[in-house]
């Protein structure tokens, strides 16, 4: 067996690791701060604004921590089903990660500076600093690297082994990357064809609703960035940890096309509230997301089986007597297994800020903050916890402890509890019409606003209670890299015997990426024309 | 090319027969009684809102 | 391809429950009249020239019929032209919003009064006002430093 822990290889996935955890860990304090201000607990020193903290909290959290936990954990994935990276794909990976690092660093100085105070969706004619929009095309094109990586390894697999179906995991880490491409199209176009000569004067205006619209182009797909990862180790890797099968292969695969092919023509329904597009193609996009809705229902029903079957395997008894069979006394599985339930009131919160026209009930309320902080700071961050807690050793050479996996179990309680106080407050007083990123305010004492303080404490508390974790976890990491010398396997499960036979089309990609061109023709040709035609752009305004 | 369909017709035939061997599905009561109380929580907590929605409206 | 007897059932399920979310929300925009709010018209306009251009040029309330009014509001930072609006109870009124600036939100809480404004663009929603009360209007959009204190109030007199 090959040392893993050795390779240069693995220095790359600790080192993604290791820039995502310090990204969660300045923006947790910047969490914990904005709560706190916006409970009215406290107010900030030395001039630092609350929309300038809430900045940081949200690029570093969104844009960073996950980016680079994902691309990190991908390659170790890569690497473990596919063979050590040849050495050019070791080299794009590097260089990836060099340009993101530096663009990470270069974006949080801006924000330090207080020059790019736009918050993480940078909505124009908000003007920042040219050189946060450079920062945000290091990072993308950084990714995109790492794109080029895990593709080209991917291919020469497929090389390698004709006729032979590609590694699920393999698999899986190609769509997300491919996906993740298809998305920041639009980011990069924005930002380089729109921000990057706008902001250094080269042209006076801009199309606001191009902007925002190719925004949300990338915005919506985005968040299936951070889930098709998840959903990787729900479907790859917890299997193995319960000693478990893959429901099936097949599922598995159909469910990441699905996913490919819904989850880009999707992002009208974040702008559901704006004028210039038509009520049809919103409506039109709206039922697309529906559509992507279906695979999330599939991947519900795979888990339940995974768990279920291997319940029953052990003889378990009853419709239900499955569930007291599970390993929750430890974190690889019980972090990522919260998660998943937690992604239920997630997922039910999802739909619901979709549905068109309903939608006026929660846009930019607290109920959006609490659902992404259910989707993204739950379900995805308590599984890739879970993942952390066996990669690092897999990846240093290191064990994994009894004392770590007690120091995981609390950091998965309390994060669990303290998300689901924030969110249930969050919707709850949203559902009342608390206007999301906005510092503490009562405004004039309006009755409506005073009734909103409790929820907004509760919030703070919360807060509190997520940046304890956050301190545990950090020391789980250090301890990690201290611990005693051994092996450390990266889990990945067999497929169950009855599943059958995985179709050869499922893993012919052309395909799916066609079909995938063809919606987005489809849903954006229209509503572009009708915003290319609009008025005089917009000139750049500095308002913090 | 021939070879390639070929390749493909066997894994069909294989595909049949792991049916055949496999006809009858896993008992997997308790996980459809598991989602079905998902989508019920969807739809609740849909519903919820949109009745939220027309009383606002 | 395999796929389990419940699997499709569960599939079929949830399909069908979602198509229900989708034609009720269908009826309701398209049967109905309650799409989300928007405006597609010809009104184009310069940002730059908000308070030149008809009708923002003259903001505030028209009456337009028996108790029912269009009005016509810009968004600003950190405000709206005309603030303090008052109308009288079960009145219809037709908002056209737009910014003389940055992006900004129109959110009355405890209606369906949510929308966007943004400059060049001109947002519309209508709403009938059925309780007296004093109503909250806020800025739900990050739109600077003082973004917090971006309200008024549309107080509806019984």
């Amino acid at each position: 067996m090959i040392q893993v822990h050795k390779t240069t290889d693995s220095k790359l996935s600790l080192s993604h690791i290791l820039v995502a955890y310090a990204a969660l860990t300045i923006g947790g304090i910047c969490g914990m701060l904005q709560g706190l201000v916006r409970g009215g607990v406290i107010e900030l020193p030395y001039g630092i604004g609350y929309y300038q903290v809430l900045t940081a909290h949200g690029v570093l959290m969104a844009l960073v921590f996950t980016t680079f936990f994902i691309i990190g954990f991908l390659y170790a994935g890569m690497v473990r089903t596919t063979g050590p990276l040849l050495p050019t794909v070791n080299k794009i990976a590097w260089v990836g990660f060099l340009m993101m690092t530096v663009g990470t660093v270069l974006g949080v100085i801006m924000v330090l500076l207080n020059k790019a105070t736009v918050l993480y969706t940078f909505y124009a004619p908000m003007k920042a600093s040219p050189w946060f929009y450079v920062a945000l095309v290091l990072i993308v094109v950084g990714s995109w690297c790492a794109l080029v990586a895990i593709v080209s390894q991917f291919r020469y697999w497929k090389r390698t082994h004709k006729g032979k179906i590609s590694p699920l995991f393999a698999f899986m880490a190609a769509s997300t990357m491919i996906l993740w491409f298809i998305a920041t199209l639009g980011v990069a176009a924005t930002v380089l064809l729109q921000f990057i000569p706008w902001s250094f004067g080269w042209v006076d205006t801009i199309n606001v609703m191009i902007s925002r619209t190719l925004f949300w182009y990338f915005g919506h797909p985005l968040v299936y960035f951070w889930l098709l990862p998840t959903y990787v180790v729900w479907y790859v890797i917890l299997p193995k940890m319960i000693g478990g099968k893959i429901f099936s292969d097949s599922m598995a695969r159909l469910a990441f096309i699905l996913f490919l092919i819904f989850s880009v023509p999707v992002g009208l329904h974040h702008q559901l509230m704006e004028p210039g597009i038509s009520p049809t193609w919103k409506y039109i996009q709206v039922v697309l997301t529906f559509l992507v809705v279906v695979p999330s229902l599939m991947t519900a029903f795979a888990m339940f089986a995974t768990f279920e079957s291997y319940g029953r395997s052990k003889g378990a008894k009853g419709l239900f007597g499955w569930i007291r069979m599970l390993p929750y006394g430890d974190v690889r599985f019980l972090a990522p297994f919260v998660g998943m339930l937690l992604f239920i009131p997630a997922g039910a919160g999802g739909i619901i800020n979709a549905s068109n026209q309903m939608n006026a009930v929660v846009h930019n309320t607290l109920f959006v903050t609490g659902h992404f902080h259910l989707t993204v700071a739950t379900t995805v961050a308590l599984t890739f916890f879970g993942v952390t807690y066996w990669l690092i050793p897999h990846l240093t050479g290191r064990t994994f402890t009894k004392k770590l996996n007690r120091m995981g179990i609390w950091v998965t309680i309390i994060w669990a509890i303290g998300m689901v106080i924030m969110s249930a407050a969050m919707h709850i007083v949203g559902l009342f019409g608390a206007p999301r990123r906005t510092a503490y305010t009562t405004y004039n004492d309006h009755p409506v606003a005073l009734e909103w303080l409790t929820y907004e404490r509760v919030m703070a508390i919360s807060g509190v209670l997520l940046f304890i974790a956050i301190i545990l976890l950090v020391i789980s990491i250090v301890m990690m890299l201290r611990a005693p010398k051994g092996e450390e396997e990266f889990p990945i499960a067999e497929v169950n015997a009855a599943a059958g036979q995985t179709p050869a089309v499922l893993d012919k990609w052309w395909i799916w990426i066609i079909i995938l061109a063809v919606l987005i023709v489809f849903a954006y040709t229209m509503p572009f024309i009708d915003l290319i035609n609009s008025g005089p752009g917009s000139k750049g305004w500095v308002t913090w | 090319m021939d070879a390639r369909r070929d390749q493909m017709e066997s894994k069909r035939r294989e595909n049949g027969n792991n049916q055949q061997e496999h006809g009858q599905d896993e008992p997997l009561k308790g996980t459809f009684a598991s989602v079905l109380m998902l989508g019920a929580f969807i739809a609740v907590s849909w519903i919820g809102v949109f009745l939220l929605f027309l009383n606002r409206s | 391809m395999h796929i389990h007897r419940l699997e499709k059932l569960w599939i079929i399920i949830g399909t069908a429950m979602l198509v229900v979310f989708l034609v009720a929300i269908g009826i309701g925009a398209y049967a109905m009249g309650n799409h989300p709010p928007g405006h597609t018209s010809s009104i184009k306009l310069d940002p730059e020239k908000v308070y030149e251009t008809p009708p923002f040029d003259n903001p505030g309330l028209e009456k337009i019929g028996e108790n029912e009014y269009n009005a016509y509001i810009v968004a600003y930072i950190y405000g709206y032209n005309p603030g303090n609006i008052e109308i009288p109870v079960g009145a219809t009124v037709h908002f056209y919003v737009t910014s003389a600036d940055v992006v900004h939100g129109f959110n009355i809480p405890g209606t369906i009064v949510n929308m966007m404004a943004i400059p060049g663009e001109v947002n519309e929603m209508t709403y009938t006002f059925d309780e007296p009360a004093e109503y909250l209007l806020l800025c739900n959009e990050y739109c600077g430093i003082g973004h917090e204190y971006m309200a008024t109030t549309i107080t509806v007199k019984g």
